[in-house]
């Protein structure tokens, strides 16, 4: 039985919907990241699964248990918000110590106790005195996640966790948090518009657009079997065109580039080559105009001397095709 | 149970709608009730019957009355001439010039708020009355008492207000505009009249409206002042404190609400016009040099402080001197009032409604703008708690006066317990004084995030814990200067509790204008200068406080 079960949600503001139907299946322990583009409803999917927004129509469970009723503070879980918002006037160990001291039956020691472990976890402890402003980006945002998880709540919710910290430091953090949560095994849902993070820590993605699900899926599934245009198209970079009155795609590192005319699939024009260190970018067009954008590796390309206002001939493997309905892209 | 129900439970929290009822009820209690039986009053005749506009024929047709309505548009309307003009130089200096002593300037500025306005026509008595000053020197040959003695002290009660507006407006400028207006060769005065002027129109129109109502509902100075020229307010307390006539009175009250609504109306017009908000990209006006052009204003600012100080000297002379102006020797006899005034216990009970309105008032304006911004649903009673809000900046003292009396004072009335206790002031001046706190409170609360409430909830932290723990440190600044703008004002206010105190509990603001009409105005002056004092403590506890708080949080 799946740990969160979210069924038929529907959320309107006024007039406008944010959520049209939505069903998605959480398995205990499991790391779910929902990836849409900006307005798509994923926060608001986030606060009905917390209790801090109530659907209009459809049901939650957790654990088996009706939650759609219940309020956010008897659900158990914890959050972080891309503001972090921890409090500025109390310590970082005050911080996390203030959903501990709510728990009356706890000793004084004990909550003490874990609100260092907590600390100790995100390796923030030296750091306990301080106060929020003190700290780094990635600091704080490890102390809201230590606050989150001090409780020992039973899921954790993260919305855009990441987003307000420079590369470097997300690139870090993402593998931290991925390791906190395996450690503690509990199921998290984490809100992100980065579709590289969503591929690199989840394991599975809900991939959302206008307020509908457009696909469910492992990383890999979604990347290399996209069931729509709009997943293909949203997550990596993704070729289209007309082939026989139907929709094809193709990825760019899937396209086999050669010099000769023999076996090809279209002959393409090179508009312009984009060296990316390991590998080189291809932009060029089809014959019938359509852009296309082919990757190979850097070495090849130079031993091929490809140039800009050249021509290349394309191979385009079946296995690695999709065929779409003929459906505007 | 019916899903739909059981959706609506799962979303009403409680506590939260008895806390939004209570503080709206009891905001309904005291401001809408009142302002009820004061309409009610007006179409009523002496006997409790209805009659129309009875009341308004006859005072309109009674000469004596309506002449009012002249005297009072009259001087509004020259006292906000004068307070405009000045108050928009002065701001032009300190924000556009470069002025020495710019923070000397602005504190200077403020000195007539931390006065009653009955003072401010004392110094002006002090100054250029009979015995005044410059009057003995021969400079002064006009009769002060009267017309002129009133639209001067309404033009020093509004400069504060008219310069702070101006001021915040002018602080923000496109120096974008400027440099382009320099690189076409525009002159200052080109300037002055295509960008500035333009840019700040919307505070030249609610300046004007602000100091027009202030000056054409005050009170304090027109009963000092005034001699025989008769204004709305002065009216009103004759009809109601001398005459007894609750009908005519609360025919006045409404008057004293016309300007007030007329600027509401304006407002509305205008302010869904107005969305001339400096853009993202503006840059940071440079001021240019010029001697000529600081040379002016330092001159005009030095003048204006000049005679604010001169007034406060004045007040001190007065208070400190054996018998003004005939015996001069030091002394602090007058500090020793007489008791038919009140006596210095008039003083006490003022400090104690000050502080009592202060602590009240900052609970009661800071729930109240909780419940506004930080809570879910509710919409339709938060809309209305927002209506609320903004009310009481369209009613003159005055009118709070008057319609308390005629809702308390109702034997009928279950809080007349409250009637003639130091309750009702605190009431009266929590009501008088709301709206400017509350959009102090309202703002510094949209500032924090607003996320820190469900963070709290998923930790299953109660949200009166959060407010306790969480809103109202962050909002510490806001709070104390919430506290101290309604300990000040509730230090000064003379108009809405002139009509609620009992004769046992005398406060000082009120006790100065008996002192004055019994003509000891060496008491009056010494009673000022402890107004001040006090006033002036705490604004400077208010500016030590914050400078900790921001010292500690950076
Ligand atoms: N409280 C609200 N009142 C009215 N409309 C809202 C409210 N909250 C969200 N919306 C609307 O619902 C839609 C979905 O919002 P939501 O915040 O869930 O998007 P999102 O996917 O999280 O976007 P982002 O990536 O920008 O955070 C948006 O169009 C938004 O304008
Ligand atoms: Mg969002």
């Amino acid at each position: 039985m799946p740990f969160l079960e979210i069924i038929n949600i529907v959320k309107k503001f006024d007039k406008q919907i944010a959520l049209s139907d939505i069903s998605v299946e959480i398995e205990k322990g499991e790391l779910v990241c929902i990836l849409g583009p900006s307005g798509c409803g994923k926060t608001t999917l986030l606060r009905i699964i917390a209790g801090l927004e109530t659907a209009n129509s459809g049901q939650i469970f957790i654990d088996g248990v009706d939650a759609t009723f219940l309020p956010a503070a008897k659900r158990n879980f914890g959050i972080v918000f891309q503001s972090y918002a921890l409090f500025p006037n109390m310590t970082v160990i005050g911080n996390v110590l203030f959903g501990l001291r709510q728990k009356k039956w706890m000793a004084k020691s004990d909550m003490h106790t874990k609100a260092c472990e907590a600390l100790r976890l995100v390796d923030l402890f030296e750091h306990k005195d301080k106060f929020p402003r003190q700290l780094s980006g990635g600091m704080q945002q490890r102390t809201a996640l230590a606050r989150a998880v001090a409780l020992s709540p039973s899921f954790l919710l993260l919305d855009e966790p990441l987003s307000a910290l420079d590369a470097k430091v997300r690139q870090k953090l993402r593998g931290e948090i991925r390791a906190i949560q395996r450690s503690l095994g509990i199921t998290t849902v984490m809100v992100t518009h980065d579709q590289e993070e969503a591929l690199t820590m989840a394991d599975r993605i809900v991939v959302m657009n206008n307020a509908v699900v457009e696909q469910i899926g492992t990383p890999r599934e979604i990347y290399n079997h996209p069931t729509n245009p709009f997943v293909a198209n949203f997550i990596g970079t993704m070729n289209f065109y007309q082939h026989d009155g139907q929709t094809c795609a193709i990825r760019p590192e899937n396209i086999v580039i050669t010099n000769r005319k023999s076996h090809y699939d279209f002959a393409a024009h090179v508009k312009a080559l984009e060296f990316k260190g390991p590998m080189t970018r291809v932009h060029g067009t089809l014959p019938d105009m359509s852009e296309v954008c082919m990757d190979i590796s850097s070495e090849a390309a130079s031993e091929m001397r490809l140039n800009e206002n050249g021509t290349v001939f394309l191979k385009m493997p079946q296995e690695n095709l999709i065929n779409y309905a003929n459906t505007a892209v | 149970m019916n899903s739909s129900i059981r959706r609506w439970f799962s979303r009403f929290r409680f506590w939260q709608f008895v806390v939004l009822v209570a503080v709206l009820l009891a905001f309904t209690v005291i401001l809408v009730f009142p302002l009820f039986s004061l309409f009610s009053k007006a179409f009523l005749n002496n006997a409790g019957e209805f009659a129309g506009f009875d009341n308004y024929s006859k005072y309109f047709s009674t000469p004596s009355l309506s002449a009012s309505i002249k005297n009072t548009l009259d001087i509004a309307l020259w006292s906000t001439l004068f307070s405009g003009v000045l108050g928009f130089l002065y701001a032009f200096a300190l924000a556009r010039t470069r002025i020495r002593w710019k923070t000397f300037f602005k504190y200077t500025a403020m000195i007539p708020i931390f006065i009653p306005t009955v003072v401010h026509a004392l110094g002006l008595v002090y100054m250029f009355g009979r015995q005044g000053v410059l009057t003995r020197a021969g400079l002064f040959p006009f009769e002060l008492y009267g017309r002129l003695g009133i639209i001067i002290s309404e033009a020093i009660f509004t400069f504060p207000q008219a310069f702070l507006m101006f001021f915040v407006a002018l602080e923000f400028a496109d120096g974008r505009l400027y440099e382009a207006a320099d690189s076409m060769g525009a002159s200052p005065l080109e300037k002055l009249t295509r960008i500035t002027l333009p840019e700040i129109k919307y505070t030249i129109i609610n300046a004007f409206f602000v100091c027009f109502t202030l000056a054409f509902t005050d009170f304090g100075a027109p009963k000092v002042i005034g001699g025989s020229f008769n204004v709305l307010a002065t009216d009103i307390y004759k009809q109601v404190a001398g005459q007894f006539n609750f009908n005519m009175g609360a025919v006045v009250g409404t008057l004293l609400l016309i300007p007030a609504l007329a600027s509401f109306t304006v407002d509305r017009l205008v302010s869904s016009k107005n969305s001339g908000t400096i853009s993202a990209k503006a840059t940071k006006l440079m001021i240019a040099k010029s001697i000529k052009r600081d040379a002016f204003f330092f001159c005009l600012c030095s003048l204006v402080t000049a005679f604010f100080l001169f007034l406060i000297a004045m007040l001190f002379v007065g208070g400190l001197s054996e018998h003004y102006p005939y015996n001069l020797s030091l002394t602090l006899k007058n500090f020793l009032f007489n008791r038919s005034a009140g006596g210095v216990d008039s003083y006490f009970n003022s400090l104690k409604m000050a502080f009592l309105s202060a602590a009240f008032g900052t609970a009661f304006v800071f729930v109240y703008a909780y419940m506004m911004e930080k809570i879910n649903g509710f919409g339709a009673l938060r809309k209305y708690g927002k209506l609320l809000s903004v009310l009481p900046l369209a009613l003159p003292g005055m009118v709070i006066g008057i319609s308390f009396i005629f809702f308390f004072n109702d034997r009928g009335n279950p809080l007349n317990f409250i009637y003639g206790t130091i309750a009702i002031l605190v009431v009266s001046n929590i009501l008088h004084y709301f709206s400017v706190p509350f959009f102090t409170a309202s703002g510094c609360l949209k500032k924090l995030d607003k996320e820190y409430e469900s963070v709290a909830s998923s930790m299953n932290v109660p949200q009166w814990k959060t407010f306790l723990r969480v809103s109202v440190p962050l909002s510490l600044p806001a709070i104390l200067e919430i506290f101290m703008y309604l300990f000040v004002n509730a230090m000064v206010t003379v108009s809405a509790v002139v009509f609620l105190y009992n004769a046992k509990f005398k406060i000082a603001a009120v006790a100065i204008i008996h002192m004055e009409e019994a003509g000891n105005f060496g008491q009056a002056a010494a009673m000022s200068l402890l107004i001040l004092a006090i006033n002036v403590l705490v604004r400077i506890l208010y500016e030590a406080a914050i400078k900790i708080i921001k010292e500690k949080r950076l």
